[in-house]
């Protein structure tokens, strides 16, 4: 008694919810009544748990023949059945004779109608069995038991009506007692005292049990269950699943088969909901593995051309999974078709994958593509276009009211960057999945850049999402985005040493800044460098990305030309023109010069090589690994080389990102003496004062004076 | 992690972008041990660090402060590090442990996973540490809770708020939320299976710009 009601406080405590509360009650009415013929129906269930492990009994196996066909008929498959009825075959003898034994007296059980209340609910249950074919769960269940023990145990164990241990077992055994003493009665008489004194008691202690069932099978008027069948589930469930140390998540068993009660008439209203955002994501990524119909009627041409702009990611991620970078094969190969997609739909020359942004809610997948000559020019158009308008609507706003103009002069903006050079010299495609629609980055300012290098913030994986910082950054975070892939290329794009080289250059040989070495092309002749060689040293990767100036362009403009030829017309202003700093021109690493010139950040050098496999290294590929931009890698074979970056898209840096500071304030009018606040004179110094301006008037009285004095004396004289 | 769910780790965290090579994952599988990590940590466990600071030394009536050379090992910082990412940022979906009330928590084998609604709220993944939080919950919200399953700080309360990011991957068959605070930490779970876990791969460096990035 002391086990279950320790068991029974547990679950006490641990039921939540609308069982709590006549749980409870039972539990408070068994520990008062520990009497094994009161009817209560607490120690019963715990009785059940503990029943069926220490103390199975047949005639516990009746009630559940009674009431499991049909649950266990509806049950959702909670249990599994089909290995079980092959029990049988292994215990047959004992079954069978007990079967038949307790089927003989339960038959009379139910033809002699002890107590017409307790009996309605019982013979439903009886009347039930016969349709869903009870015989084979029946079978099962007492094979159950007997597979535990001998039935003639559990009889020497229940004589005594003392037996305080589980008092619903012992009122079923006592039921099997009754039964088997009818049937003893019948045949032997071996020991005349106890079951003379067992005829005594029957009514009294089956009426306990009738009672007890008839609680059991109380329906709650909350959710319609009774208890007597959702412990016959659970048990049956059980005992079906054999899980190790049932006992200790026994709640949570009880908890499943209710849930797989009401599981099934909701089940398909909330399937419907759950699965729709699945099956959008899944009906976009179909689309890619569809190959549809080609649309040119050119096949070959498309051919040729989807040849040589796809890139051959698949073969680019086996290398990279070589060094530990990747982003799996699966998401791989989506991205490779949606590379595909992508080709297929716009004029491509070259393709490249680029790499993968993080984003806080959605990531970004990006593209480096380069078009087909002439195809950019739309956008060229569009955005001159654009610029004549705002021409426009500020001159309307200057005619129709004089107000008074600034004579502020912003410092110049500088221009952005041709397209195909520079910054500016790939086109980029971003989008969120594979499977949705790729998004065209605009091209990157100077302005964007200078401002993306003072500001560190995470993207959140929608391209309008404005950008909140200080300095206020020219742009929402598509802008944000593409400066930072800009950086990103520029400072870690590299390649063999010898991969590229500087093609013919077309005569713009002059001095002008623009006609700087940036035109390379694939070297025919390179021969590979060995693998060896690439990790030991650094000067064999170049970088073929043109490093960003501070300027925030790749080559330098110089804004004062630029000037001085706006202010033609206007003389006046040449003047404050002419204070401005002269600016000087920056110069930043020519094309292709190699790494190993790249600078420490601090202690920490800003390239790691690693040889991608120690063991076979004859096979193995060179890994180029960047600590500035981390996420970025490179990796050569010793012809084929590749870069990807895979990050958050932030530079690192030892020091905690500060945010810059505010500008001084500006100078409104210039300080000079006339205005500059003096100290009022004190006292002394104002009458010094007033006595040095006494004593000087006092002068020009007396010369005045000895003038006059003078002049009286001459004519005195 | 064990060798049974190293290689479901790791690719099921493979969209974070890095994982492990053939070799490597090999070498792990079969010993089990840590591969030397990234460049910071130098790789070599054995290397022992120099950090000078400034302690204040009592001698006598006098105080002064004297440079002193602290050494520390590597591994020792490891140890530390790894220590620090586990009690800040290692995850457990709701549901996985459970209390009883004698006090030792369980795996709950009957765990079937996260609904998918479920899997995208911050509030059904817990830290996998000692509480701190919970008793500073006003008595309605733990009345909402369930003390056997609730006993571990919730994500959705972390400062700042916003450091993790949940996102579904793989078309909503795979939740990842990735730690801002310490990047790197990567944590997966599939939802309506029992598959979940959380792998590090990064510099072992905390961002400590977070506030500023958000």
């Amino acid at each position: 008694m002391e086990n279950s009601t320790s068991l029974k406080q547990d679950k006490g405590n641990q039921q939540t919810g609308e069982e709590g509360r006549p749980w409870e009650e039972m539990t408070v009415a068994s520990s008062q009544d520990p009497e094994p013929t009161s009817s209560k129906t607490s120690e019963s269930e715990s009785a059940l748990e503990s029943g069926p492990q220490s103390r199975s009994s047949p005639p516990w196996s009746r009630p559940s023949r009674g009431s499991t066909p049909p649950d266990e008929g509806t049950g959702p498959g909670a249990s599994p059945r089909p290995p079980l009825p092959q029990e049988p075959s292994s215990t047959p003898p004992p079954p069978a004779l007990a079967r038949q034994v307790l089927e003989a007296p339960w038959q009379s059980d139910r033809t002699a109608s002890v107590i017409p209340e307790a009996e309605t609910p019982h013979s439903d249950h009886l009347e039930q069995p016969p349709d869903k074919g009870e015989s084979s769960p029946y079978q099962t269940c007492q094979s159950k038991r007997n597979g535990f023990q001998q039935p003639q145990q559990t009889n020497g164990r229940l004589y005594g009506p003392k037996d305080v241990s589980c008092n619903h077992a012992e009122q079923k055994k006592l039921r099997f007692d009754l039964l088997q003493e009818t049937d003893s009665n019948s045949q032997d008489d071996p020991g005349d005292a106890e079951p003379g004194a067992w005829k005594a008691a029957p009514s009294l202690t089956e009426t306990a049990i009738q009672s007890a069932k008839a609680y059991l099978l109380q329906s709650s008027s909350k959710s319609g269950l009774n208890l007597y069948d959702h412990l016959s589930n659970m048990l049956s469930k059980i005992l079906d699943e054999r899980p190790k140390n049932a006992v200790d998540i026994i709640e949570n068993i009880s908890q499943d088969v209710k849930m797989a009660h009401f599981s099934k008439k909701l089940d398909t209203l909330q399937n419907e909901n759950e699965m729709l955002p699945t099956y959008d994501i899944a009906e976009k990524q179909k689309a890619l593995f569809l190959q549809g119909n080609l649309e040119r009627a050119d096949q070959e041409l498309e051919d040729e051309i989807a040849e040589n702009s796809l890139p051959n990611v698949m073969e680019s991620a086996f290398y990279f999974d070589q060094a530990g970078v990747g982003l799996g094969t699966d998401e791989t190969y989506r991205i490779c078709l949606a590379l595909k997609q992508l080709t297929d739909t716009h004029p491509i020359q070259r393709c490249r994958f680029w790499g993968k942004i993080f984003g806080l809610e959605m990531n970004y997948i990006v593209a480096e593509v380069e078009f087909r000559e002439g195809e950019d020019e739309e956008e060229m158009e569009e955005e001159d276009v654009i610029e004549q308008r705002d021409n426009g609507d500020s001159e309307g706003e200057g005619d129709e009211d004089e107000l008074p103009r600034s004579s502020y002069k912003a410092p110049q903006a500088i221009p952005k960057e041709e397209c195909r050079t520079g910054a500016n010299k790939y086109v980029y495609f971003v989008c969120n999945e594979p499977g949705r629609p790729w998004v065209k980055l605009p091209p990157v300012t100077p302005a964007q850049i200078v401002i993306a290098r003072k500001i560190k913030k995470f993207f959140t994986g929608h391209l309008d999402h404005p950008i909140v910082s200080y300095p206020l950054f020219p742009g929402n975070e598509s802008n944000y985005l593409r400066a930072q892939i800009a950086r990103i290329s520029a400072g870690t794009h590299v390649s063999p040493l010898g991969f590229y080289q500087f093609g013919e250059e077309e005569g713009k040989e002059e001095e002008e800044v623009e006609g700087r070495r940036e035109y390379f092309e694939e070297n025919p002749d390179f021969e590979g460098i060995q693998v060896i060689d690439m990790v030991e040293s650094l000067s064999n990767w170049v970088h073929h990305v043109q490093r960003i100036l501070p300027q925030g362009r790749c080559n330098w403009f110089n804004p004062v030309q630029k000037i001085e030829e706006e202010e033609e017309e206007d003389d006046e202003e040449k003047e404050e023109e002419n204070e401005e700093p002269d600016y000087i021109e920056e110069v930043g690493p020519p094309l292709l010069t190699p790494i190993s010139e790249d600078l420490d950040i601090q202690n920490i050098p800003p390239w790691t090589t690693r040889l991608s496999s120690n063991v076979i290294p004859q096979y193995a590929i060179a890994v180029l690994r960047s600590n500035l931009w981390p996420g970025a890698y490179a990796f050569c074979n010793g012809k084929k080389f590749e870069n990807l970056y895979i990050g958050w898209g932030h530079k690192y840096s030892p020091d905690s990102y500060t945010p810059p500071v505010p500008p001084p304030v500006c100078q409104e009018y210039p300080s000079g003496p006339e205005i500059t606040e003096m100290d009022d004179p004190s006292v002394e110094e104002e009458q010094a004062f007033r006595a040095a301006q006494e004593a000087a008037v006092l002068l020009d009285e007396e010369d005045e004076d000895t003038e006059q004095d003078e002049d009286e004396e001459e004519d005195y004289d | 992690m064990d060798a049974d769910s190293l290689l479901l780790s790791l690719e099921l965290a493979s969209g974070s972008g890095q994982g492990l090579s053939p070799d490597r994952r090999a070498s792990l599988l079969t010993s089990l041990t840590l591969v030397k990590r990234d460049y910071r940590f130098l790789g070599d466990p054995s290397h022992e660090y120099e950090h000078t600071e400034l302690q204040t030394v009592n001698d006598g009536d006098k105080v002064f402060e004297e440079e002193v050379v602290v050494q520390i090992k590597e591994e020792t910082r490891l140890v530390s590090i790894i220590d620090q990412i586990d009690k800040e940022v290692a995850v457990v979906p709701r549901g996985v442990l459970f209390k009883t009330p004698f006090g030792p928590v369980h795996v709950n084998r009957t765990f079937e996973g996260l609904s998918l609604s479920e899997a995208k709220k911050l509030s059904s993944y817990f830290h996998f540490r000692e509480p701190v939080e919970l008793k500073n919950k006003t008595l309605l919200e733990k009345a909402d809770l369930d003390p056997s399953l609730d006993f571990l700080d919730s994500l959705e309360h972390d400062i700042p708020k916003g450091s993790w990011s949940v996102q579904m991957e793989r078309g909503n068959a795979l939740v990842v939320l990735r730690s801002l605070l310490w990047p790197g930490l990567t944590f997966y779970h599939a939802p309506r299976t029992k598959n979940c876990g959380y792998v590090y791969m990064g510099t072992g460096e905390k961002n400590i710009d977070l506030p500023f990035m958000l």
